[in-house]
């Protein structure tokens, strides 16, 4: 006798459909599992056989073998149970119908599903492949559902799922996930926040343009508050780009923090005491995507950057470059999205209270060196904008607060201007792509491997403009060119210092509404470049 | 780019620096990188690493005078008032001298390559020690010794309590130079040890013409008097009338209003950018666009915090055009 059940691998966000197969033989009564499995897929003959029995079936007392396919393709993880214990029941002669259908689910003894990680991603990618009906737990139906044209029912248990199989007690779909549903919003309204005007223009501007941010100021100045408000302003994920950032929380298994439908971009902090796994993704046993791709479409905030050891910072520089991270490991590499938005917050130095106005920094030369030289190099090279954040005596100060705009307006504009970017970005890039006849390195990039999930748009912001491509985006005006050449010579700018700054200059023209960069725009974006001249 | 022969120059060689003599222990030999050690009276202008704003700014200041009046000027090309002090001399086309306390070939601190080139090429590079001798905490007091005996007259611009400046002031007085110290507030422990000089009777220095108070300097510093003055003019609002033989009024004036206006509001202590936006009720957009303008013509200077000071724009025809520095230099 032999039967098939279908399920789902996954590699990065790539799922490969995996046909489980079961064949009953005569012989000795044995049960194997074969196909690349890892130690939980072993485990699952114990899972399989009690959950079997104790729903009331009768496990098959013959020799049992059970196979992986395609057999190359490295499997790990507990979904496959309920894929293996279907197997097995048809393999008994139960009347089973899985035609078109796929389902995905960890056994307890006692023949209740439990939920497992990446079933977004997986019913995605099953979706892709042609399945049309989906069985998967009760608590991973919410993020199956979100995935269109998907049939998703939700089996609380083996035989739930048996009876709705064989049709003798069916089961209702899933509704679809409630696009309204918003996380428990932890984010600051920008209106809030008192004083600091300076950086809370420097917040519009970054939002604006998805630029990468990086605060100096000392310790209790406010930076890790205005780091949230950055993530208030950014303006709402597309359904598509939701759904993207859905599949990598599912991934970790952090879907119960975001309500699978949200549309708000996400937030992560993560410590400085995080692992290279823990942040960019990968470790040992399961591949798991890291904070930064968590983060993707939203903001990753790193507080005392300087406190990060330095290998962890090098290892931003590929995510930064390309928005995505490839993680080798031994069988292959796994590629994660990482289009996150940067910012960083540092004190100025070691003691904290360099430039402060009030207080007197004791810090030596060298160690002030020193601990400057941490944020330089790859990461630094990507920060389009420096703003210093002082501490704030601005109770005493305002009086009134004229002067404290609300979040809503610098939300339209942030909304008017990201709108003007993507269009004007686009069309150069799309002109630019037919004059030379070749893609973008940075767009190629993002092209999974695997190819089962569609290649992401690149996001067209003004953060990801370089080269010929800036220049004809900025079109700078003559006294704007004039500014800019007098600014290379005074200041002494670097090349990529010049790029950051004409890069922040197109979004401040952008808030704005102006086509070209003017003078003023310019004349802003070097006040925000962080180096200051000798 | 070369930097020409390194010249070593024997006690009492062709050469040899006379004052050298007046030191109790006289270094046994020289090795000079440019030009031969000029003659006559120099002013040596020393002070802290970790310098205010301020203090920099007073350094440069001093130096350029000096070096416009012919005057050479002896630093260490330390970091902070003393490369400031190299810098000013240099902008004004002066002769200088730095006095190292490592090998001639060796450039410390090593951020001032460009600086120990450009001086190598205006002026002369000095030290006692042989060529590859590295840099020691207990070779700079040492090297004190050789600034102090260059100079006739000794400024010190700002040193805290415990400044490796105040050494070379010792030095100095030991061997009857005059010093010279620029007073500081007394809540800044960054003037503290100038302060103390003051008190234990060096001569306060106000402005550059302070100098003449040494015989030997007064013919060259006469043609500055009351024009080099070191504190930072009040800046004038648009359309007030300039006060007539102060050249610096002129540029605040040719200022568009708003731009005065905010000038106006900065002074050489620094202030946040969010005071002046709460002050003058501009927007941090339009601030910032103001603000850089003032900074690309010199009038302002952003330091650590993001804070703005008042800096005083190279004055054309003042002195000789400043120098580009060589970044290709090294």
């Amino acid at each position: 006798m032999f039967a098939t059940a279908l399920s789902c691998a996954l590699q990065g966000l790539a799922g490969i459909p995996i046909t489980v197969e079961a064949d009953i033989a005569a012989g000795l009564p044995g049960f194997t599992i074969v196909g690349l499995t890892d130690r939980a897929i072993q485990e699952a003959r114990e899972r399989v056989r009690a959950a079997v029995r104790n729903a009331g079936f009768e496990f098959p007392a013959r020799r049992l073998t059970v196979n992986l396919a395609p057999a190359e393709v490295p499997k790990e993880g507990t979904a496959y149970d309920l894929a293996i214990a279907l197997a097995v029941l048809r393999c008994a002669g139960r009347d089973i119908s899985l035609r078109d259908t796929a389902v995905l689910g960890e056994l307890a003894l006692d023949a209740t599903l439990r939920p497992v990680t990446g079933v977004l991603p997986m019913a995605r990618s099953l979706r892709a492949a042609g399945v049309r009906r989906l069985v998967v737990p009760l608590a991973n139906a919410a993020e199956a559902a979100m995935v269109e044209d998907l049939e998703v029912v939700a089996a609380p248990s083996l035989p739930a799922c048996v009876y709705h199989l064989d049709g003798s007690r069916p089961l209702p779909p899933a509704p679809p996930g409630d696009a309204e549903a918003t996380a428990e919003d932890d984010g600051v309204d920008l209106g809030s926040v008192r004083g600091h005007i300076h950086a809370k223009r420097a917040l519009e501007i970054a939002a604006g343009g998805g630029h990468n941010l990086l605060m100096l100021g000392p310790p209790g100045s406010g930076k890790t508050m205005l780091a949230r408000a950055l993530a208030s302003l950014l303006p709402d994920l597309t359904p598509d780009e939701s759904l993207e950032v859905s599949a990598i929380w599912s991934l970790r298994g952090a879907l119960h923090e975001r309500p699978p439908a949200t549309l708000r971009p996400p937030f992560r902090a993560p410590h400085h005491s995080i692992s290279r796994a823990g942040l960019v993704g990968g470790g040992s046993g399961y591949a798991q995507p890291g904070e930064i791709s968590l983060a993707s479409r939203g903001v990753l905030f790193l507080d005392e950057l300087c406190e990060f050891p330095r290998p962890l910072l090098e290892a931003l520089r590929q995510p930064l470059e390309e928005r995505s991270i490839t993680v080798g490991r031994a069988r292959g590499s796994v590629t994660y999205p990482a289009a996150f938005t940067l910012v960083g917050a540092a004190n100025p130095c070691p003691c904290g209270y360099l430039g402060d106005e009030t207080r007197r920094c004791h810090c030596g030369l060298r160690e002030l060196q020193r601990y400057q030289s941490r944020v330089s190099g790859p990461v630094r090279d990507r920060i389009d904008l420096v703003v210093p954040v002082p501490r704030q005596s601005y109770d005493v100060l305002f009086p009134d607060r004229a002067l404290d705009e609300p979040a809503e307006p610098v939300r339209n504009r942030v909304g008017a201007a990201r709108a003007r970017q993507v269009q004007r970005n686009r069309d150069l890039l799309d002109r630019e792509r037919t004059r030379t006849g070749r893609r973008r390195r940075r767009t190629a990039a993002l092209v999974t491997t695997a190819g089962t999930t569609p290649p992401r748009p690149s996001s067209h912001v003004n953060a990801d403009l370089d080269g010929v491509l800036l220049l004809a985006a900025c079109d700078p005006t003559p006294a704007a060119t004039r500014l800019l050449s007098i600014a290379g010579d005074r200041l002494q700018l670097s090349a990529r210092a010049f790029h950051r700054v004409l890069r922040v200059a197109r979004t401040i023209a952008d808030l704005s509404g102006n086509d070209r960069v003017d003078e003023a725009s310019l004349g802003e974006a070097l006040r925000y470049r962080g180096e200051t001249a000798r | 780019m070369t930097l020409g022969p390194i010249r070593h120059i024997p006690r009492g060689a062709t050469g040899w620096p006379p004052e050298l003599e007046h030191l109790e222990l006289s270094p046994p030999e020289l090795w000079v990188l440019g030009d031969a050690i000029p003659a006559g009276p120099r002013v040596a202008v020393v002070g802290a690493r970790v310098a205010t704003h301020g203090g920099l700014q007073i350094a440069r200041r001093l130096g350029a005078d000096l070096a416009a009046a012919g005057i050479p000027v002896v630093s260490g090309m330390a970091l902070g008032i003393d490369g400031a002090a190299h810098e000013g001399a240099l902008d004004s086309g002066g002769p200088t001298v730095a006095v190292l306390g490592c090998g001639i070939d060796v450039c410390y601190p090593p951020s001032h390559r460009d600086l120990r080139d450009r001086i190598a090429r205006g002026g002369c590079v000095v030290t006692e020690e042989p060529p590859g001798t590295v840099p020691a905490p207990w070779r700079f007091p040492r090297r004190n010794r050789i600034i102090a005996a260059l100079a006739t007259a000794l400024v010190v611009v700002e040193a805290s309590d415990r400044s490796g400046a105040l050494s070379t002031a010792r030095h100095a007085a030991d061997l009857g130079r005059d010093v010279f110290a620029v007073p500081g507030s007394v809540l800044s422990d960054r003037s503290a040890g100038t302060n103390r000089l003051v008190r234990d009777g060096a001569i306060p220095l106000l402005e550059t013409a302070d100098l003449t108070a040494v015989g030997c300097l007064a013919e060259a510093l006469e043609g500055i008097r009351g024009r080099a003055r070191l504190a930072i003019p009040p800046p004038t609002f648009a359309g007030a009338p300039a006060r007539r033989g102060d050249r610096r009024h002129h540029a605040a004036n040719e200022l568009p209003q708003e731009q005065a206006a905010l000038l106006a509001r900065i002074g050489a202590d620094p202030v946040h950018p969010d005071r002046l936006a709460a002050a003058l009720r501009l927007s941090p957009a339009r601030l910032a666009a103001q603000l850089a303008g003032l900074e690309l013509a010199g009038h302002v200077r952003s330091l650590p915090g993001g804070l703005v000071a008042r800096d005083v724009p190279p004055q054309p025809g003042a002195h000789t055009a400043p120098a580009v520095p060589s970044r290709a230099g090294g």
